[in-house]
């Protein structure tokens, strides 16, 4: 049977258990469609949270990133980790004992003001649709891989795919489908790692194989990785290059963005009690730190096998891999495929019939390039987003691994689409629609508002998914500056002040909202359209302040402008007080509104 | 008034839980994982240092154990307090 074959019998049945999970579970009314009746207990919300929460950005592409920078990229694995601290801490029980569906319901009580609420719908559309750019980045690459096809052909067909999957059923259809996709996905990132790490340094755990010793060099496997992308002139991989401001409002950013995301939020209104809230937090973040733990394993092993691939006869003095070896020694078949999605490319520049990877920028290796005759690295194109789908390939795994990951990567792209495509619907139709503009609408019209929302979202995101801001994982960090700078400090000071009032906290989000936006598209290109951008990260307009970082800077903004306006106004009427206090003391849940 | 005293009691527990677990959440990541990293440099750890080990796995360990404590200390608090739910 060929690769293809596996690929598709693989992804096929995977889908079959989705669909057919859906179906099964499918949701009648509109509660049950944003909420699941309450019933779900927490461990199982824990996973389908981590199913939901982990997407192409930590499956696909966080790996990959890591690969190729090292330590500075420690910031994605804290800070989308810590998030779930502020989370569990800050959030998930006072949102629970609340009791209503969505977050936008929650500012607009908090804040008295129908503003109030339109103003966090707009926050999280915004910050959803970033998001779903990001996944669909992701989708692009795992059905043009998997479907042997170019990048967009592949992104096109994933777009129709999650359209149709997210208009099946709502969130409980979505709670046991993802509890199926947490399985899948867990056991496609963690098998070829274990195998990888046996081969490597011969112990079945990746996590420890990473700080263990390289079994064909009895070196530390961290020191034997340091020693070669050195060797080739690149940054070593466990030192600290990046600028420490700037990477220390990254890891903030994407904690606070964590803990500012609707479709994340959205899962802990639908346990039981306050208490299970608080448990259900920590279930979600085991079932993720199993990836997360597995990750920086999967980044470095990773870059060694590549390293060492591309100069097999044991660094640079053996000799570059020859063109008439990436061509028949069927160890490098990986290449090849990948060559067909326009992800990964390679040019003997100089004609010598090998392909000399290096880093061009260092000095030190354009000297030895004069003396050798090199004319450039060659390996011109290594998209980070292929890393991980390539992994089982460059490590020679057999073909059902391959198909496994093929599987695993569309269940993370999936389940966060459509779990993002759901909470956009429901903003759009339940706060938007139903909340402010048409109150009387019936059951059936919020159904079919919540659908076009999805296909409108998801046109959007992939146009836009099309020329994408960055990587995946880039994209997705851009969202949860924007949920950082907008959504989090609302929720926060909602509940954890009774003195910040509705002015306060319009316009703390728009401020925040704004500011962030405004710093995103000027780095990034006004609406993410190339070429429209006045600045780069690589020399930002404030400092060190990179577009991806400054969510932590927008979530400032907010707090300072909410707190100062709060100042100036007129202060919270005493039934949003007792609000307040009552949020803030568990007993009494059960009989939060159930509308 | 009374349920109101016992209740404001109750909040600055939490509030203090919560504190402490923040002051902890910042030192293994913002502290050791980047800020305090040249300081833990002397400190091996499988070919490289502490802070890089807290950087890419510590930090996330650390993460649970707090998530799970405050869940424990607040179902525990509610209980003394009588604000759990019934």
């Amino acid at each position: 049977m060929d690769q293809f074959t596996i690929n598709l019998l693989f992804v096929g049945a995977s889908f079959a258990l989705y669909i057919g999970i859906a179906i099964w579970a499918r949701a009648g009314s509109t509660s049950e469609f944003y909420a699941a009746g309450r019933g779900v207990h927490p461990v199982t919300n824990g996973m389908a949270t981590a199913a939901d929460w982990m997407s192409a950005a930590s499956f696909i592409s966080m790996a990959g990133l890591i690969a190729f920078t090292g330590y500075d990229n420690s910031t994605y694995l804290m800070g989308w980790t810590g998030g779930y601290v502020l989370l569990a801490l800050l959030l998930a029980p006072y949102l629970r004992k609340f009791g209503k569906y969505t977050v936008s319901e929650f500012i607009g009580d908090r804040f008295y003001s129908q503003t109030a609420r339109i103003v966090a719908v707009v926050c999280l559309i915004v910050a959803s649709v970033t998001y779903v750019i990001g996944q669909m980045t992701g989708v692009g690459v795992a059905f043009g891989r998997f479907l042997e096809v170019d990048n967009t052909t592949g992104l096109l067909i994933g777009a129709a795919v999650v359209f149709a999957y997210a208009v099946f059923g709502g969130m409980k259809g979505v709670t046991y489908t993802q509890v199926a996709q947490y399985v899948v996905l867990i056991m496609a990132y963690t098998i070829p790692a274990i195998f990888i790490s046996l081969q490597l340094t011969g112990n079945p755990i990746p996590a420890l194989g990473l700080f263990g010793d390289h079994a064909a060099s009895g070196e530390p496997l961290l020191a034997k990785l340091d020693a070669i992308v050195k060797e080739l002139g690149f940054n070593e991989y466990t030192a600290h290059h990046g600028d420490t401001f700037n990477m220390l409002l990254f890891t903030l950013s994407l904690m606070i963005g964590t803990a500012g995301l609707p479709h994340v939020i959205m899962r802990f209104f639908t346990v039981p009690k306050v208490s299970d809230a608080r448990w259900s937090a920590g279930w979600a973040l085991v079932f993720i730190a199993l990836l997360y733990l597995t990750a920086p394993a999967v980044g470095a092993m990773a870059r060694l096998n590549i390293s060492e691939m591309m100069w097999p006869n044991g660094g640079i003095e053996g000799g570059a891999v020859t063109l008439e070896q990436i061509e028949n020694d069927e160890r490098y078949d990986w290449m090849d495929t990948w060559q067909k999605t326009g992800l990964l490319g390679w040019e003997d520049k100089n004609g010598d019939g090998a392909i000399q990877y290096y880093n061009d920028g260092n000095a030190e290796l354009q000297a030895m390039a004069a003396e050798k005759g090199w004319a450039g690295n060659e390996l011109t194109n290594f998209n980070r987003d292929i890393l991980v789908l390539a992994n089982p390939e460059i490590a020679n795994l057999p073909g059902w691994v391959i198909g496994l990951v093929a599987a695993g990567g569309l269940a993370a792209a999936l389940s966060t689409a459509a779990g993002l495509l759901l909470a956009i619907s429901s903003a759009v139709s339940h706060d938007l629609i139903k909340g402010a503009i048409n109150p009387q609408i019936s059951e059936k019209g919020e159904l079919l508002s919540a659908r076009i929302a999805m296909a409108v979202a998801i046109v959007v995101a992939t146009y836009l998914g099309l020329n994408p801001p960055g990587f995946a994982a880039q994209t997705v960090a851009l969202a949860f500056g924007l949920a950082a700078a907008s959504i989090f400090p609302a929720l926060m000071m909602g509940i954890f002040s009774t003195k910040v009032n509705n002015s306060g906290a319009v316009a703390g989000m728009l401020a925040g909202l704004v500011v962030t936006l405004v710093y995103i598209f000027l780095h990034k290109g006004w609406f993410f359209i190339p070429d429209t951008n006045s600045f780069s990260d690589a020399d930002p307009l404030l400092g060190t302040i990179k577009s991806t970082s400054f969510g932590a800077v927008g979530a400032a903004v907010n707090f300072a402008v909410a707190y100062v306006v709060s100042g100036m106004t007129k202060p919270t009427p005493v039934h949003i007080q007792e609000l307040v206090e009552s949020v803030r003391v568990p007993r009494g849940a059960g009989a939060a509104q159930d509308h | 008034m009374a349920e109101n005293s016992s209740n404001s009691a109750y909040w600055s527990a939490n509030v203090r839980i919560i504190l402490i677990s923040l002051v902890i959440w910042a030192l293994v990541s913002f502290g050791f994982g980047i800020l305090l990293r040249p300081m833990l440099s002397g400190i091996a750890v499988g070919g490289t240092d502490l802070g890089f080990w807290f950087a890419q796995q510590g930090s996330i360990i650390v993460f649970l154990i707090l998530i799970f404590n405050y869940a424990w200390r607040m179902n525990k608090l509610d209980r003394e307090h009588g604000v759990d739910e019934e």
